[in-house]
């Protein structure tokens, strides 16, 4: 029988990796896309192991939302990411760097 | 009618005002025949009360005059007040002044005739008149500073009149700068007068003398110095300031770069003799302080004859009469250090009357002369000019003290005075002031043979339109010529020893020389004879004899003199290096000062720290804090993480 902190520590893990993912990586946007999808991943895997072992069924709801949520911000990310490749050429992260002060 | 004496009495001060402000405020509407008129009937009705308070207070006995008009403002327990003391001693002043102001306006329809600024003249010499009577009139130290700086002001705007004449606004500029050290004096001298007193109503202040006498102040701890004696000099500094005593004279000989109706009324005949009017007024005070009489007396007799002596060397027509100004100031001043202050109020009256005739005869020859003021370029007008001559003659009389003009009563009785005097410094006193006839007879008659007599020296030009001056201008000579010569004999008996300023002045009596002389004192005439046993008049008859020979009989002497004393004449055509010491050392030294301090202080310090140091820092800190800010999304997102774990951090152990 799997425990809790089993399922907490996926979560955790993922969120790592997701976390590692954004500022190791230097090169391509859509990767960085990608590690948002995955944070959100681990939160959604965080609300149904709760859901599940504290027998509360409102936290798979919120997971549709967070599902939903995150559909339509790949959507528009992608689409501004075409964006940025149409006016820049690339979609490298470190010549994305107007802002620097 | 003298029931409501208050009316009158504000009606005189009042009068010119409103003269000044009409003919000041809309010179343009009225015209310029329009400005003369408001502004002479206003100092005319001036003059006309003034003589009927005068007839009120001195022929009738009637009451004097001692009342708060209006309370200016309030400070605490502290009214400053408005309100007139009139007593003998203003009542004269105020004659003098009004009936001197109203003979010079009449005087400047003839002298400014073609002036562009016509109107704002008139507009200035009546509120001068103004300003001067609320000195005169006043019945506390306020009002008193009040009409000073009045007074001050109208002289600064008239010195500088032709404000287009570089020379003009240089000595306006040193008048008021030297009067601001005068005035700094003189208000110390009021600040003591209400810290040690609590008032500064004059006769509650005359009332409380008795308490203050002893009374010691110590400004360098272990140095006690009687209150009274800092006072009293403190307020004579304001009087050297505005009468001229050396070191601070230098402002009046250069104050002729106005017009000369103004030479004449503000720089001869009133304004400068605000300070010995003062320190008679002040007499309560002054009296009890030996030193401050002694300090008097010995700047007074320094004036009296070296500003003297600068006169022989002067050619500029109105500085010759300017340093003769300075030099009779000398003469007043040291009659108030002699405690002898009816002789100084009676010389100051004499005086304005010959002064204000020998200024006013000086404009008539420049008026003649087509604005030439070179005594070298003129000789020989008694031809052209008959009445100005006469009236000169007659002026140059009085000044030089010929037997019977008032010029003669009132300065014997000032050398007799100093004789008298016991005080320490009265024997160079005694000594200044009788070389000072000679010196005064000399450089009197210099100008008066170098002008009227003589070689001509006039260029053809000029020559062809030399005339007498008009009616308006021979009116005043001949209106002052009278006073000038006949009121000495007059006003000496009751005025020196007749008690007729009874109780507005205090004297003394361990001080009291005029009454020594009232008692050999025979009337007029005996006075008269008796100036024949003494060395004055033969003094001044000396005088005119030297200068008719240097001037008419051998006119080449002069120069070899000059030559010979290479050292003294340079030192006498410098001034004694006054000028020039003020320059170099007061101005150039506050000027070395203003540049250092705006080198180091507003370069260095506010512009160089404070204004451009801030500017600086925020440049080099945002210089370090823009590396933080590289633009790239990871970096923002790694100082995220960081910044979170952070807060978990303390979260969890609690520590927020």
């Amino acid at each position: 029988m799997l425990v809790l902190s089993e399922f907490l520590t996926l979560g955790a893990i993922l969120f790592c990796i997701s976390v590692a993912g954004i500022f190791i990586n230097r090169k391509n946007v859509i990767i960085l896309l990608m590690c948002i999808e995955l944070m959100l991943l681990s939160v959604n895997m965080n609300f149904i192991s709760f859901s599940h072992f504290l027998g509360d069924i409102g936290g798979q709801v919120f997971v549709f939302f967070i599902l939903t949520v995150a559909a339509a911000e790949a959507a528009i990310g992608l689409a501004i990411l075409v964006v940025l490749f149409r006016s820049r050429n690339t979609i490298n992260v470190a010549d994305l760097d107007s802002m620097k002060g | 009618m003298f029931e409501n004496m208050e009316k009158i009495y504000l009606a005189i001060v009042l009068a010119p005002l409103l003269g000044s402000v009409i003919a000041g405020l809309f010179g343009k509407l009225i015209g310029r025949s329009g400005a003369h008129w408001v502004t002479i009937i206003g100092v005319g009705i001036s003059s006309l009360l003034s003589m009927l308070a005068y007839k009120h207070i001195v022929f009738d006995g009637g009451e004097m005059f001692n009342q708060t008009i209006y309370t200016w403002l309030s400070i605490g327990s502290l009214d400053i007040n408005v309100g007139f003391l009139v007593d003998r001693l203003s009542v004269s002043m105020m004659v003098v002044v009004t009936f001197v102001s109203w003979m010079i306006h009449i005087y400047t329809i003839g002298y400014m005739h073609d002036d562009p600024g016509y109107q704002r003249f008139f507009s200035y010499i009546s509120l001068f008149t103004f300003a001067m009577l609320m000195l005169v009139m006043s019945n506390n130290f306020m009002q008193l500073f009040f009409g000073w700086e009045g007074v001050g002001l109208v002289s600064y705007l008239l010195i500088g009149f032709w404000y287009k004449k570089e020379s003009a606004i240089f000595a306006n500029m040193k008048a008021f700068l030297v009067n601001r050290v005068g005035d700094f004096g003189f208000l110390l001298g009021i600040a003591g007068v209400l810290l040690y007193f609590g008032s500064l109503d004059y006769m509650e202040v005359f009332a409380e003398t008795a308490a203050v006498d002893g009374l010691t102040m110590e400004i360098f701890s272990g140095h006690p110095w009687s209150v009274i004696t800092v006072i009293c000099i403190c307020l004579f500094i304001g009087a050297m300031g505005k009468s001229a005593q050396v070191p601070l004279h230098v402002w009046l000989p250069d104050s002729m770069e106005g017009p000369t109706p103004i030479s004449a009324l503000i720089h001869a005949a009133t304004m400068v003799t605000a300070g010995i009017f003062m320190v008679s007024r002040m007499s309560p005070l002054f009296e009890l302080s030996e030193v401050a009489l002694s300090f008097i007396l010995v700047i007074g007799s320094i004036t009296a004859l070296f500003m003297g002596l600068l006169g022989l060397v002067q050619n500029d027509i109105k500085r010759v009469i300017a340093y003769s100004t300075l030099s009779q100031l000398g003469y007043m001043t040291v009659a108030l250090g002699a405690s002898a202050y009816a002789a100084a109020m009676f010389h100051l009256i004499t005086h304005a009357f010959f002064k204000a005739l020998l200024f006013l005869a000086a404009g008539s020859v420049i008026i003649g002369m087509h604005h030439e003021q070179d005594m070298r370029k003129m000789g020989g007008l008694y031809k052209y000019m008959p009445i100005t001559w006469i009236t000169s003659l007659l002026g140059s009389l009085a000044l030089i003290g010929f037997p019977g003009t008032s010029g003669f009563y009132s300065k014997d009785a000032i050398i007799e005075a100093v004789h008298h005097s016991a005080l320490p410094g009265s024997g160079f006193a005694y000594f200044a002031v009788v070389a000072g006839v000679f010196i005064t007879a000399l450089y009197s008659f210099r100008l008066f043979f170098m002008t009227f007599h003589g070689k001509e020296r006039i260029d053809k030009h000029t020559w062809e339109h030399l005339h007498e001056s008009p009616k308006v201008v021979t009116v005043p000579l001949a209106v002052l010529a009278i006073p000038s010569i006949l009121l000495g004999a007059f006003l000496i008996g009751p005025m020196l020893f007749g008690g007729y300023f009874e109780e507005s002045i205090f004297v003394a009596a361990k001080h009291d020389v005029l009454a020594e002389i009232g008692a050999d004192y025979h009337g007029v005439w005996g006075f008269t004879l008796h100036a024949f046993q003494a060395a004055p008049v033969y003094l001044a008859l000396a005088g005119v004899g030297v200068a008719w020979l240097f001037y008419i009989k051998y006119p080449a002497v002069p120069a070899q003199i000059a030559g010979r004393f290479g050292f003294l004449h340079k030192l006498l055509l410098e001034k004694y290096y006054f000028d020039s010491f003020n320059q170099s050392v007061f101005a150039g030294g506050t000027r070395k000062i203003g540049s250092f301090f705006w080198r180091i202080g507003d370069i260095r310090i506010i512009d160089g720290f404070f204004v451009n140091g801030t500017a600086l820092s925020i440049r080099w800190f945002s210089g370090i804090v823009r590396t933080i800010q590289s633009g790239y999304l990871y970096d923002y997102a790694f100082s995220m993480i960081i910044g979170l774990l952070i807060l978990l951090a303390l979260f969890v152990h609690h520590l927020i």
